[in-house]
């Protein structure tokens, strides 16, 4: 959990959109992402990105509840005493997800249906608790706010990447519409079905993690960086 | 009402729709406590024996109290509730009557709260339509099948110190491709049982 104390070095007070509140939105989503970086909320990530539309919906549902849970987590930090304060965040959280599960039940029944447990189970997805611990509590409303959307978009992001390899290699679409014709392509199943997330998640995660290594061995050959 | 016999949910749970290689729950800590058996085995069993109990309350509770009431929607308060409450009289009552289990699964126990597959085991218990027999069951062979994935890692993983591993690859990219091949074999039982 390297980010926690690097969010407890950032300065307390800053205006949105300005330097700072853009600082916070690109290390959310690049610098500093929840999947790449910090191997967190493995869970969704793999359960839900067999098609690109679910994918897309995860992702907006996570990126309101961080977003909306930090925000609340914030405003109340001085209230919640220390102690019982896990309880306290676990039951803001829990009350988002349910509000974006009963909207799902009640306009997108057809996606509910689909995504199954998976939605319940962004109470314990790791990305909203860590943020929630590491900067909603230390930091005011608005950065808080700030730092759980760029992670959440940040996320999202990741799952869109999965969902758009498994859904191409798996069906030969997007979003539903037929990419890679049946006439010459051979779909590949294992793709749609559990290895072949584990498969794409790992090869991504070798990709990233060489782009890194490569970045970093860049900066530190540099004089005084 | 579902009619899957309970010798199938309980093979079921633990091959087939293994609660890890089939749903991906629980991964996190998964990936991260999986370095070595004693320490697999530690919160395997620490997770099975929570899930068990969780699952079999949440069921009681969801059945007999929030159903009648017309209260489902705040279930997953209700849920994470008795799971975190659970976890933290466990810990409480090991410490106090049995100091030897509690320096071994002690250090677990509050890992099991944010762990993913406790929770998940009571929403498919919901969402499956368990009777009280069969969710006994499933509880038990959700936490025996999580058990096993762990375990199966760990021994693995302490063999795949003596391999050379591409650098990138180190810290979990492998872990994810294992997983992968692990679940295509777990796959291979499917033809057997298919349970829902």
């Amino acid at each position: 959990m390297a980010t926690s104390t690097e969010a407890l070095k950032r300065p307390a007070r800053l205006t949105l959109f300005g330097g700072k509140g853009r600082e916070i939105l690109l290390e959310g989503i690049y610098k500093a992402n929840p999947v790449t970086k910090q191997v967190l909320g493995i869970c969704i990530f793999l359960a839900v990105t067999n098609r690109v539309a679910n994918s897309l919906v995860m992702g907006a549902a996570l990126t309101f509840v961080t977003a909306m849970s930090n925000l609340f987590i914030s405003t109340l930090r001085n209230i919640i005493p220390r102690r019982i304060r896990m309880i306290a965040q676990v039951a803001i959280i829990a009350t988002f997800v349910i509000i974006i599960d009963q909207f799902f039940k009640g306009f997108y029944w057809q996606m509910s249906k689909q995504l199954g447990p998976y939605v319940a189970l962004i109470i314990t997805n790791c990305i909203v608790m860590g943020r929630a611990e590491a900067f909603a509590m230390q930091n005011p409303p608005l950065p808080s706010f700030l730092d759980g959307f760029a992670n959440g978009v940040g996320y999202a992001i990741i799952l869109l990447l999965i969902g758009t390899v498994r859904e191409l290699v798996g069906s030969g679409t997007f979003l539903g519409i037929t990419i890679l014709s049946d006439s010459w392509y051979m779909k590949n199943l294992i793709f749609l079905l559990a290895p072949g997330a584990f498969f794409v998640g790992g090869f991504l995660i070798w990709i990233l993690e060489s782009i890194n290594s490569a970045d970093s061995a860049g900066k530190s050959s540099k004089p005084g960086k | 009402m579902n009619v899957t016999p309970v010798w199938a949910i309980f093979l079921g749970s633990i091959f087939t729709n293994n609660i890890l290689f089939a749903s991906f729950l629980g991964m996190c800590s998964f990936l991260v406590c999986s370095n070595r058996i004693s320490t697999a085995v530690g919160l395997g069993s620490a997770v099975t024996f929570v899930m068990f109990f969780t699952t079999v309350l949440n069921y009681l509770l969801y059945r007999y109290l929030l159903v009648p009431l017309g209260l489902e929607f705040v279930s997953f308060i209700i849920f994470i509730a008795v799971i975190a409450a659970f976890v933290q009289f466990l810990e409480m009552f090991v410490e106090r009557f049995s100091p030897e289990l509690y320096y071994a699964l002690g250090i677990f126990l509050p890992l099991i709260t944010v762990n993913c597959a406790i929770l998940g085991a009571s929403l498919f218990m919901v969402i499956r339509n368990y009777s009280f027999v069969q969710t006994t069951v499933y509880g038990l062979g959700a936490g025996l099948g999580w058990f096993l994935a762990i375990a199966l890692m760990a021994g693995l993983r302490e063999k795949m110190g003596y391999s050379n591993v591409p650098v990138a690859l180190r810290r979990t990219g492998v872990l994810m491709l294992i997983a992968g091949v692990i679940a295509m074999t777990f796959m291979g039982f499917t033809g057997m049982i298919s349970t829902q």
